[in-house]
């Protein structure tokens, strides 16, 4: 299969959602854990770093999922994939 | 979606939506039974049965011989319904029974296993999934056969795949025992047995297609088992039936006063606690004293020390009113002394860590990385990074959870399912935290400071089964419960969590059935997995590739049993610590199959020299260190940079990395075919290709 610069677009786009989605998660994760004695003297659900680590960041992640999927499934569409739908 | 498929669709969603009614009425007519005065043993029984019963009638019923529907459950499995399974599949007994109950004991530290075993989902999708179901085939080593070339990178694979899933399989026999004992009274190794029967009859059938509709069954049963005694403690405690929020607001500041109250010695509470964990420190330094002089007298010593009991048990029986009770405790006493210098050694040191720890000042839960000094905290904090690292990546490289990928109708569906999958898995996380604040609001606010003599029931019976389970005993004398004189297995937080929210034991059975769903269905996937690695692809692929389906499958069933009976056999054995053995199969996939996997379609010029250097050393350098640094194989070297044995994988999967990418540039860039397949992973095929190249 030759590659296109449709192709090319497709696959640009791809990694430029991944890598601002994977520093997201890096973020919601070890920047957060790191930083979570500092985060707990703030109050939202209970101490802000001990609601990150039990529900926050988790949400996060479930968001993280969500959004690629509907990003990635809309750039098929996009661009005309021919894979099958359901 | 095709019609077929969306009519298949609504059918499944019929099905279920029935089953899930019919078990919620199962309930209430086993909680009828209990209402006539049904024992409790015999509903055990009941739920034992019948649920095995279920997974088994759902096994018959999707048996099957045809190669895809055995390994890929025909690709037909809607993205919300392999969330399902994929949630059964991923969560096992160590998430349903014990998740709830580290995060009772470390508090903040324990949310490692909370962050570590959803975040890595999201590596799944954004590297893996949607690329694994493009390519189609039916394995993780198809995979990197397919991609790297020839058989040594797919051998490879397999073993990867067998030395990962095989520590994990153990680990869920091992809870499938200990479940079907505490449910029905049944002895340990009978257990196992009766578990493994479950989990056989539905894989060995039907294969892929088989587990995936009983994985679904499974999810429901331990969802629901899961959240009905928490929300009902959640209603007891905070008035609410949302755990997830008001255990936060209303519970935690509770236990956090209780906490500083516990910890202040001018409050009467705090006065209480200073006494009994003065005591416990004094039994610390007799322990301290007996260590000492065992490790100079030895053998004689221990003699000694016995014939000294003896004596005084003699003793007691010799006097005019011989108190029955002392002597009983004195003989029992007598019976359990060790009977060597290794094996007192070792009683003593869990003796006086048991008691050290109990001594320790309560350690406040919602603080992150508590320790003495900055140092203490800096390694603490280090540690739960590298764990939730290794967890994380471990996740994006098990086996078992990739090849349920394969599994979906399209990649449209894998991405979607990967979004489902941690939705179903976050219910239940992200509800473990929140009970084990209010099991420890029950036991700082109710438990302690009650009477001796008036205990809560549940207390009085669980400490009536088994002391290493959970203890409570007057170290003080002063008739009213502490907390240090409290001692909980983190194992029971879950299993008390009906009783203690006062709800009937029909609830209670409902639970250990839920956790035994849990152990069931990972060990399920597990063992498939197992079996597909060594029939598909060492021997289909490798030995015989002209072997006829009927024998593949053959093959295959007999390796399954094979696996399962030698897995059994394993865990008779109780090789403990199987904490460690789950953390050990996360660090081993994460270093020998994540940096192989991501790169073979991220990184067009890795190449199969780099495979298989990638994966032998980040194998290599994990299971170095875990063996170097883990007591129980008896090296004990320096840990390096204070890194667990656990987190061994943050050696590993660097170490993989280099592998790969050194070994793919020292030698010629893959063949075009090879880049061609990379190519087919990555790209849909778009509309304007078919007409520029034709329908190919």
């Amino acid at each position: 299969m030759p590659l296109t610069e449709k192709h090319r677009a497709y696959w640009r786009r791809t990694l430029r959602v991944t890598s601002i989605l994977l520093a997201i998660w890096f973020v919601a994760t070890f920047v957060v854990a790191f930083f979570a004695r500092e985060l707990n003297q703030l109050d939202f659900i209970g101490p802000l770093g001990f609601y990150m680590g039990a529900q926050g960041s988790l949400i996060i992640y479930v968001l993280i999922i969500v959004y690629y999927a509907h990003h990635q499934n809309k750039l098929d569409d996009e661009l005309g994939a021919q894979e099958a739908r359901e | 979606m095709s019609s077929r498929q969306s009519s298949f669709y609504a059918q499944l969603k019929k099905y279920y939506g029935f089953y899930t009614g019919g078990f919620l009425v199962f309930i209430l007519l086993v909680g009828g039974l209990e209402w006539l005065g049904v024992q409790p043993r015999i509903l055990g029984y009941i739920f034992l049965f019948a649920t095995i019963l279920l997974y088994a009638g759902i096994g018959f019923m999707s048996k099957t011989a045809e190669v895809s529907e055995y390994y890929v459950a025909g690709r037909r499995v809607p993205a919300i319904f392999n969330g399902m399974a994929t949630g059964a599949d991923w969560m096992s007994a160590a998430s349903f029974i014990g998740m709830a109950g580290t995060l009772y004991h470390a508090g903040f530290d324990g949310l490692a296993f909370v962050m570590g075993w959803t975040g890595g989902y999201c590596l799944v999708a954004l590297f893996l999934a949607p690329y694994l179901r493009k390519f189609g085939q039916f394995t993780i080593p198809d995979f990197l056969g397919a991609r790297y070339g020839g058989n040594l990178p797919r051998f490879v694979g397999i073993i990867v795949t067998i030395t990962c899933s095989f520590t994990y399989v153990v680990a869920q026999i091992y809870g499938v025992g200990i479940i079907t004992s505490r449910l029905t009274g049944l002895e340990f190794g009978i257990g196992v047995f009766v578990g493994l029967a479950g989990i056989l009859v539905c894989s060995f059938l039907g294969g892929m297609r088989a587990v995936t509709w009983t994985q679904v069954a499974q999810y429901i049963i331990l969802i629901v088992a899961y959240m009905i005694p928490v929300v009902w403690l959640s209603i007891k405690h905070t008035g609410t039936p949302v755990p997830q929020i008001f255990a936060y607001t209303s519970a935690l500041p509770r236990v956090t006063a209780l906490e500083k109250e516990f910890n202040d010695k001018t409050t009467p509470k705090g006065a209480a606690e200073d006494s009994v964990r003065r005591i416990l420190s004094e039994r610390v330094a007799a322990t301290d004293a007996k260590l000492k002089r065992l490790a100079t007298g030895g053998e004689r010593y221990l003699a000694e020390e016995k014939r000294k009991m003896v004596a005084e048990a003699e003793a007691l029986k010799v006097v005019d009113m011989p108190d029955v009770r002392a002597i009983v405790t004195a003989e029992r006493a007598i019976r359990r002394f060790p009977a060597d210098p290794d094996a007192a050694r070792e009683a003593w040191a869990k003796e006086r860590a048991g008691a050290a720890a109990q001594a320790e000042p309560v350690k406040p839960h919602a603080e992150p990385f508590a320790g003495k000094d900055e140092a203490e905290r800096a390694r603490k904090r280090k540690n739960f990074l590298a764990l939730v690292l290794c967890l994380m990546v471990g996740t994006a490289a098990l086996p078992h959870i990739l090849m349920r990928y394969y599994t979906t109708p399209s990649v449209r569906a894998a991405r979607i399912s990967v979004g489902w999958s941690l939705f179903f898995i976050f219910l239940l996380y992200f509800t473990a935290p929140a009970l084990a604040i209010l099991v420890k609001a029950e036991v700082y606010g109710n438990v302690v400071g009650s009477s001796f003599a008036q205990l809560p029931s549940w207390v009085s019976s669980w400490a009536a089964v088994d002391k290493a389970l959970m203890s409570i005993t007057d170290i003080n004398k002063d008739g009213i419960v502490q907390l240090a004189e409290i001692s909980i297995d983190g194992d029971l937080i879950v299993l008390i969590t009906p009783e203690i929210a006062g709800l009937p034991y029909v609830i209670s059975g409902l639970v250990a059935a839920g956790g035994l769903a849990a152990a069931l269905s990972t060990a399920d996937g597990l063992l498939l997995t197992i079996a597909n690695a060594l029939s598909h692809d060492l021997y289909y692929k490798m030995i015989d590739p002209k072997a006829p389906t009927t024998r593949r499958i053959a093959v295959s069933k007999g390796l399954l049993l094979a696996a399962a009976l030698i897995a059994a056999y394993v865990t008779l054995l109780k090789p403990g610590n199987i904490l460690f053995l789950v953390g050990a199969a996360f660090s081993l996939a994460a270093s020998g199959f994540f940096p192989a996997l991501v790169l073979g379609v991220f990184w067009k010029r890795a190449n199969k020299l780099g495979a298989i250097l990638g994966m032998a050393t980040g194998l290599f350098v994990c299971g170095y260190y875990m063996i170097r640094t883990y007591p129980f194989f008896g090296v004990n070297d320096t840990l390096w940079y204070d890194i667990d044995p656990i987190s061994a994988g943050v050696f590993g999967i660097p170490a993989g990395f280099i592998g790969v990418i050194v070994g793919s540039l020292i030698s010629p860039p893959p063949p075009q075919d090879m880049q061609e397949l990379v190519d087919h992973v990555r790209y849909p095929k778009l509309a304007s290709d078919i007409e520029a190249f034709g329908r190919r």
